[in-house]
């Protein structure tokens, strides 16, 4: 059996079962950030929920965002973008620290 | 007649297992809902089953290998139903790719000359194909639906290859643009020509459509940057969990997710405006039925025992018909809903 079973996504609410009140002000705070046209759209949001699906390597959310892609008008093109902006984000992210070992390099004299 | 024996009845093609999982009629009872006929609005008349596409998602199953065809006494009874009946306003045609029934020309002409809307679905690339059985040119019909005035209603899955070829074919896409463009050519889709040029969306996948207006922008934007093709409305349908698109679902293991999403998806406003209760369905043959999708599954209204047909066609029967709803159902209720002039509500 797979750690992550994709059936456990429908179990979601069972959170609240030791906090019910903190899992509804979750789930209305939730729907109303993802899941209602706002300044952005929902298509919009759907894409940046997409993309930090894959930095966060949530397979619940990869199948839901994918889904809900397509179901705002999204095609493969726009989601892969999507993605590579999250990969390139990381890529930066991971560069910019580089900052940090020159700072670690000059302290030791090295640099 | 019950709505539970005439169900019972003819159930070729359903699975009574799924009958008992997605329930239509228990959901009706849930939302204390009734969808009584409204009346006839439309005569949607399918004259074909051949095509020369086989696409993935097709609820007719239609392809270059079928051979079901509309005769001429059929089409002409139809014809003589609408000239009786002023109510009935539409005559909708569709297939396979109605062009390539040998009647298709003469029941648009005379359609017309009982001045009634004429719909066609047009499938585009028949135009540049051809018929796949004979080889007989159908490179006039941009000139024939203008100078007709006939609704051209066409499949366009998406405004790029990818969608568009998965679903229907490899080439598709780029045929469909090239007819596409002969249509504009005669003034189709163009704001001041008064010839309309739809498109239809379904989704290339296990999912439902996105929002239709939103999804209209893209086209318009997208197809006219493009290509500069223009045209009039975009309808988002859903795929139906019928024949070949079912087949699919059950390939990808997918029929029973797909069912609770459309379940889940139902919304009583979109049920209140399905099409079956404004029209009813024409099958090659002569039957008559509550919509396409029943016609392909077999399930045909009666009158007085016997299948109701274009030859025994009752109006006020058919007004005060029950009509016969099944799982499929579902389909065309969830989220927006989906008819064949796209969302209903």
């Amino acid at each position: 059996m797979d750690y992550y079973d994709p059936k456990d996504l429908k179990r979601f609410s069972e959170m609240g079962k030791f906090g019910q009140e903190l899992m509804k002000k979750f789930l209305d705070y939730y729907n109303a950030a993802t899941g209602e046209d706002g300044a952005l759209t929902k298509r919009e949001k759907a894409l940046i929920a997409l993309a930090v699906a894959h930095v966060k390597q949530c397979p619940y959310c990869i199948d839901a965002y994918t889904t809900q892609c397509l179901e705002t008008g999204s095609d493969p093109e726009q989601m892969t973008e999507a993605i590579h902006v999250a990969a390139s984000m990381e890529a930066g992210i991971t560069l910019i620290h580089g900052i940090q070992m020159h700072n670690a390099l000059e302290k030791q004299g090295a640099l | 007649m019950s709505q539970a024996h005439a169900l019972k009845r003819k159930i070729v093609s359903i699975d009574p297992s799924d009958e008992v999982k997605y329930n239509f009629y228990k959901t009706l009872g849930d939302k204390r809902q009734e969808l009584p006929p409204l009346g006839i609005d439309t005569l949607q008349v399918n004259v074909t089953r051949l095509c020369n596409q086989s696409c993935v998602h097709c609820h007719v199953d239609a392809s270059p290998r079928r051979t079901e065809q509309m005769d001429l006494d059929t089409a002409n009874r139809c014809l003589e139903i609408l000239g009786e009946h002023q109510q009935i306003k539409n005559l909708d045609i569709t297939g396979g790719a109605p062009e390539l029934n040998p009647h298709f020309d003469h029941l648009v002409r005379e359609a017309v000359k009982l001045c009634k809307h004429v719909m066609v679905r047009h499938n585009l690339t028949v135009t540049i194909d051809g018929n796949p059985v004979t080889g007989e040119s159908k490179s006039y019909l941009p000139r024939f639906y203008a100078e007709n005035g006939v609704e051209v209603i066409s499949s366009l899955p998406y405004y790029q290859e990818y969608f568009t070829d998965k679903q229907r074919g490899k080439g598709v896409f780029e045929k469909s643009i090239q007819a596409i463009l002969l249509l504009n050519a005669v003034g189709y889709g163009r704001d001041d020509s008064g010839l309309v040029l739809n498109f239809v969306y379904n989704p290339a996948g296990v999912f439902l459509p996105p929002p239709q207006k939103s999804l209209e922008s893209d086209f318009k934007r997208e197809l006219q940057r493009k290509y500069g093709i223009v045209f009039n409305n975009l309808y988002t349908i859903t795929n139906m969990p019928i024949n070949r698109f079912k087949q699919q679902l059950k390939k990808l293991d997918a029929y029973d997710e797909y069912m609770t999403r459309l379940v889940n998806a139902y919304n009583p406003a979109a049920a209140e405006g399905v099409m079956c209760r404004s029209l009813v369905s024409v099958g090659y043959d002569g039957r008559i039925f509550d919509c396409d999708f029943n016609q392909m599954l077999d399930l045909e209204i009666r009158g007085s025992g016997k299948p109701m047909t274009v030859f025994n066609f009752d109006y006020e029967g058919l007004t005060r018909r029950r009509i016969i709803f099944a799982s499929h159902c579902f389909g065309c209720t969830a989220g927006s809903g989906s008819s064949c002039g796209g969302a209903t509500a």
